[in-house]
C-alpha cells in the first residue's frame, strides 16, 4: 500500500515537472524558397518531389510555406502556397491535399523571372516564421544560389538568423562553374558565410534521396 | 619546478654532479633516519584511523544488515502467515461448504432412511413364509385306516376321504403357491429401496470422507501455521523460496502485461490525436500520447477495483472489509466503467483504421501512386482491432493478481538483495582497511629500506644483529607507549565492539613488539 502511494507520488511529480516544461514548443515551420529564374525554373518539377516528401513528413501543427524567388522576393504576394497544418490529422491531411494541388497548378503554369532575388525571400521566410511562433525554424533555398539583383535593390542589410536552419537544396552548377569549379565552392562559401555570419546554421543537401537530414 | 631543483643538487659542488647527488643522498639518509620514529608513527597514525575507521563503518553496516535481515524475516513470516491464513479461511469455506451441500439435509436423509427401513421391515414381517398347519382329522383319518379292508362301508369312507384329500391339497397347494407368489413380489418391491438406501449410505459415505480428506488437508495448514508462527528455519526457508518464485513468475507474468499494454497504446494514440489534437505537448509527450496512457491506466484501476471487490486480491483493505453490499456496488459501478470504457477503445480502433486508411492515400497521392481500392478483406484488421480494443481493458484486469504477488514478494526480494549489497560493502570496508594497514606496513618497509646504511650502522653501535623484521617499529618502547596512549583515547570502545577477533591492528602489532622485547 506504502509502495502504491509512492508510485503514485513519483507519477503525479512526473506529471507536475512535465507540465512545467509546456513553455517548450515543438512545432516545426518549413519556408521553401523555389528559384523560378532563368534555367533553373526547369528544376521546379524535382523541387515537387521534395514539397511531397515535406507534407508527408509534417505533423499537426507543423507550419510549411513555399515562395518563389523571382526578382524582388521580399513580398507576401510571391508566396505560392502556405498552411499551419491542424491538430486533427484528418483536416490536416485534407490541408495537404489542397496544398499539393496549388503546388501542382503552379508549377504546370511558372514562368522565369529575370532576376533573382535570394536575400529578399530569405528575409520574407524569416518574417514569415519568427511571426508565426514555430519551434524549430527550417528554412529551405531551392537555387542555383546565383543571386541577381535587379538595380536600385539593396540586400546587404544584417539579419537575425539565430534559431534558423537555412539548407540549401539541388545547388546546380553552371556553365562557368564546369570551367572553374571555384566559383561554385566561392557562392556556397558566400552564403554560408552570410547565415553563420548571422548566427544561423547552414546545410547544403545536393543529394535528394537523403532528405531526411533537413531535420536533423 | 622540479628541473630546477635538479639543478640544484647536481650543483652542490659546482663542476661534479655526481659527487653533488652523493652528498644529496647521504645528506637526504640522514635526515630521514632522524625522521624515521615521526615518520613511522605518522603512517601507523594514519592506517590505524583508516583501518579502525573502515572496521567501525563495516561493523556498522554489518549491524544494520542485521537488522534489515530480522525485518527481512519477520516480513517474510508476516506473508507467510497471511498466505497461510487465507488457504485455511479457503480450506474452511470449502469444509463449510461441503457440510452445507452434504449435510445440511442429513436430518431428511435419516428420516428418508428410517422410512425406507420401516418399509422394508414392513413388507419383510408381511413377506414371511407361514407353513401351513397339518389338518388335526388326520389322525381320525389314521385310526380308521387301521380298520381292516374287508368293510366295504370303511372302504368307501376311506376312498371318500382320499379324495377329499386330493381335493384338499390342490386347495391347500393353489393358496400356498398364490401366498408365496405375494410374497416374492412384494419381496422384488423391497429392491428399489434396498438400492435406493444403499445410494444414500454411499452418497454419505462420500460426504464424510470428502470431509475427513478436507480436515487433513487443514491439519497440515495448521502445522505449516504452527511452524510460520514459532518461526522455524524450515518455514523461513520455504516461504524465502516461495517468495523467490513468487517474484520471477508475477515479474514475468507482468511483462507480459505490459507488452498487451503497449499494443494498446498503440492501438488509441493516434485516433486520441483526433480527439485532444495531435499538436499539444506536455514536456516531451504528445497529450494524445498522454491521453491514451490515462485511458489504459484508468482501465487497469478499474480493473484493480474489480479485482479488489471480487476480494481476489487485497490491495486496498478497505474494499475487502466493506459490508457486501457496498462492495457490490463497486464492483458494479467498476465493471460499468471498465466496460465503457473499452466501447471507447473499440470505437477508437475503428477510428485508428479510417485515419491510417486516410494517411496511406495521402501517402500514395504524395508518391504519385494511384491511391489503391479496399479490397474485401480490408474489413478484418479494423474488426480485428475493435475486438482487441474491446477485450485488453478486460484482460488488463487480471493484471492485479501478479501485481499484488509482485508487490507482496518484492518487498521480501528486495530486502534479501539489500542485506547482500550491505554484507558485500561490509566486506569490501573491511577489505580496503587490511589494504591500507598493509600498505602503511609497505611503506615503512620501503622508508626503512632507502635508509639501511644509518640503521645497520645503529645496529652495529648497539652491537646487536640485525633483526629480521626492521620495519617493525613496535619493538620501540617509546613509539609503543605513543600507540597505546593513542589506541586508549580513540578506539578502545571499538575494539571491544569488535567481535570478529581477526584484527591485524597496531594493538596487536604493538602487544607483540612488546613480547618481544621482554
Amino acid at each position: 500500500m506504502k509502495k502504491i502511494s509512492h508510485a503514485f507520488l513519483l507519477f503525479s511529480l512526473f506529471m507536475l515537472t512535465s507540465c512545467f516544461q509546456t513553455a517548450q514548443n515543438h512545432t516545426r515551420g518549413v519556408y521553401m524558397l523555389l528559384d523560378t529564374s532563368g534555367t533553373y525554373a526547369e528544376e521546379i518539377q524535382k523541387a515537387q518531389s521534395i514539397i511531397n516528401y515535406l507534407l508527408g513528413t509534417l505533423q499537426p501543427g507543423d507550419t510549411m510555406v513555399v515562395a518563389r524567388i523571382d526578382s524582388g522576393s521580399f513580398s507576401e504576394k510571391d508566396i505560392v502556397a502556405k498552411a499551419t497544418f491542424d491538430s486533427r490529422p484528418s483536416v490536416a491531411n485534407k490541408q495537404k491535399r489542397v496544398f499539393l494541388q496549388t503546388i501542382q497548378d503552379f508549377a504546370s503554369t511558372v514562368k522565369g523571372s529575370k532576376y533573382t532575388d535570394i536575400s529578399g525571400g530569405l528575409l520574407q521566410g524569416v518574417e514569415f516564421l519568427n511571426e508565426k511562433g514555430v519551434g524549430k525554424k527550417v528554412i529551405l533555398i531551392y537555387s542555383d544560389l546565383q543571386e541577381e539583383l535587379p538595380k536600385g535593390h539593396v540586400r546587404d542589410f544584417p539579419m537575425e538568423l539565430s534559431g534558423f536552419v537555412v539548407v540549401a537544396l539541388n545547388v546546380t552548377k553552371l556553365r562557368g562553374d564546369i570551367k572553374d569549379p571555384k566559383q561554385y565552392l566561392d557562392r556556397i562559401e558566400y552564403w554560408r558565410d552570410k547565415v553563420e555570419s548571422n548566427r544561423g546554421e547552414w546545410k547544403v543537401i545536393n543529394d535528394l534521396d537523403r532528405l531526411e537530414s533537413i531535420f536533423e | 619546478m622540479f628541473l630546477l631543483m635538479k639543478e640544484a643538487i647536481l650543483n652542490i659542488i659546482p663542476g661534479s654532479p655526481v659527487l653533488s647527488a652523493l652528498i644529496f643522498i647521504i645528506v637526504l639518509d640522514i635526515v630521514l633516519y632522524m625522521a624515521r620514529k615521526p615518520v613511522h608513527r605518522g603512517i601507523k597514525s594514519i592506517s590505524f584511523i583508516l583501518k579502525n575507521a573502515m572496521r567501525i563503518t563495516s561493523h556498522s553496516v554489518l549491524l544494520a544488515e542485521n537488522q534489515l535481515q530480522k525485518r527481512n524475516r519477520d516480513v517474510l513470516l508476516a506473508a507467510g502467515i497471511d498466505a497461510t491464513e487465507r488457504l485455511m479461511e479457503r480450506e474452511f469455506r470449502r469444509v463449510e461448504e461441503t457440510l452445507k451441500r452434504d449435510l445440511e439435509g442429513y436430518p431428511a436423509i435419516q428420516r428418508n432412511m428410517a422410512e425406507l427401513i420401516a418399509k422394508i421391515d414392513e413388507d419383510y414381517r408381511i413377506s414371511t413364509e407361514v407353513p401351513p398347519s397339518p389338518p388335526e382329522w388326520v389322525k381320525v383319518v389314521q385310526s380308521v385306516s387301521i380298520i381292516p379292508a374287508s368293510d366295504t362301508m370303511v372302504a368307501r369312507m376311506l376312498g371318500e376321504i382320499r379324495s377329499t384329500l386330493i381335493q384338499q391339497e390342490k386347495n391347500a397347494l393353489s393358496t400356498y403357491r398364490e401366498s408365496t407368489s405375494k410374497r416374492h413380489s412384494m419381496l422384488r418391491k423391497m429392491m428399489p429401496y434396498w438400492r435406493k438406501l444403499s445410494e444414500t449410505l454411499a452418497h454419505v459415505d462420500a460426504s464424510i470422507s470428502g470431509i475427513l480428506k478436507r480436515s487433513s488437508h487443514i491439519d497440515r495448514q495448521i502445522q505449516d501455521f504452527e511452524d510460520i508462527r514459532k518461526g522455524s528455519e524450515k518455514a523461513v526457508r520455504t516461504l524465502s523460496s516461495s517468495s523467490m518464485t513468487q517474484f520471477t513468475i508475477s515479474g514475468l507474468v507482468l511483462l507480459i502485461a505490459l507488452g498487451g499494454a503497449m499494443v494498446n497504446f498503440n492501438l488509441i494514440a493516434l485516433p486520441m490525436s483526433e480527439m485532444v489534437g495531435g499538436a499539444s505537448f506536455i514536456g516531451p509527450f504528445k497529450v494524445s500520447s498522454i491521453s491514451a496512457m490515462v485511458i489504459i491506466l484508468v482501465e487497469s484501476a478499474m480493473g484493480l477495483f474489480l479485482m479488489e471487490s471480487f476480494r481476489i486480491t487485497r490491495l486496498f483493505p478497505i474494499i475487502a472489509s466493506m459490508d457486501d453490499k457496498l462492495r457490490r456496488r463497486i464492483m458494479v459501478a467498476a465493471f460499468i466503467l471498465l466496460f465503457v470504457l473499452a466501447s471507447v477503445e473499440s470505437s477508437l480502433a475503428f477510428m485508428r483504421d479510417r485515419i491510417a486508411a486516410d494517411i496511406q492515400s495521402l501517402r500514395s497521392a504524395l508518391t504519385g501512386l494511384e491511391p489503391q481500392e479496399p479490397t474485401q478483406a480490408s474489413w478484418i484488421p479494423m474488426v480485428g482491432q475493435m475486438v482487441m480494443g474491446f477485450i485488453l481493458p478486460f484482460a488488463l484486469m487480471f493484471v492485479a493478481i501478479p501485481l499484488e504477488s509482485f508487490i507482496h514478494s518484492s518487498r521480501t526480494v528486495l530486502g534479501v538483495v539489500l542485506a547482500w549489497l550491505l554484507r558485500a560493502f561490509a566486506y569490501l570496508l573491511r577489505l580496503f582497511g587490511n589494504i591500507v594497514k598493509s600498505f602503511a606496513d609497505f611503506v615503512m618497509a620501503a622508508y626503512d629500506l632507502f635508509i639501511f646504511p644509518p640503521l645497520w650502522l645503529e645496529d652495529l653501535v648497539k652491537g646487536n644483529k640485525v633483526e629480521s623484521d626492521n620495519s617493525d617499529i613496535g619493538s620501540d618502547p617509546e613509539v609503543i607507549k605513543d600507540v597505546i596512549t593513542f589506541k586508549d583515547e580513540n578506539s578502545v570502545s571499538a575494539e571491544k565492539n569488535d567481535e570478529d577477533g581477526d584484527d591485524t591492528g597496531v594493538f596487536e602489532t604493538v602487544k607483540k613488539g612488546k613480547n618481544d622485547k621482554k
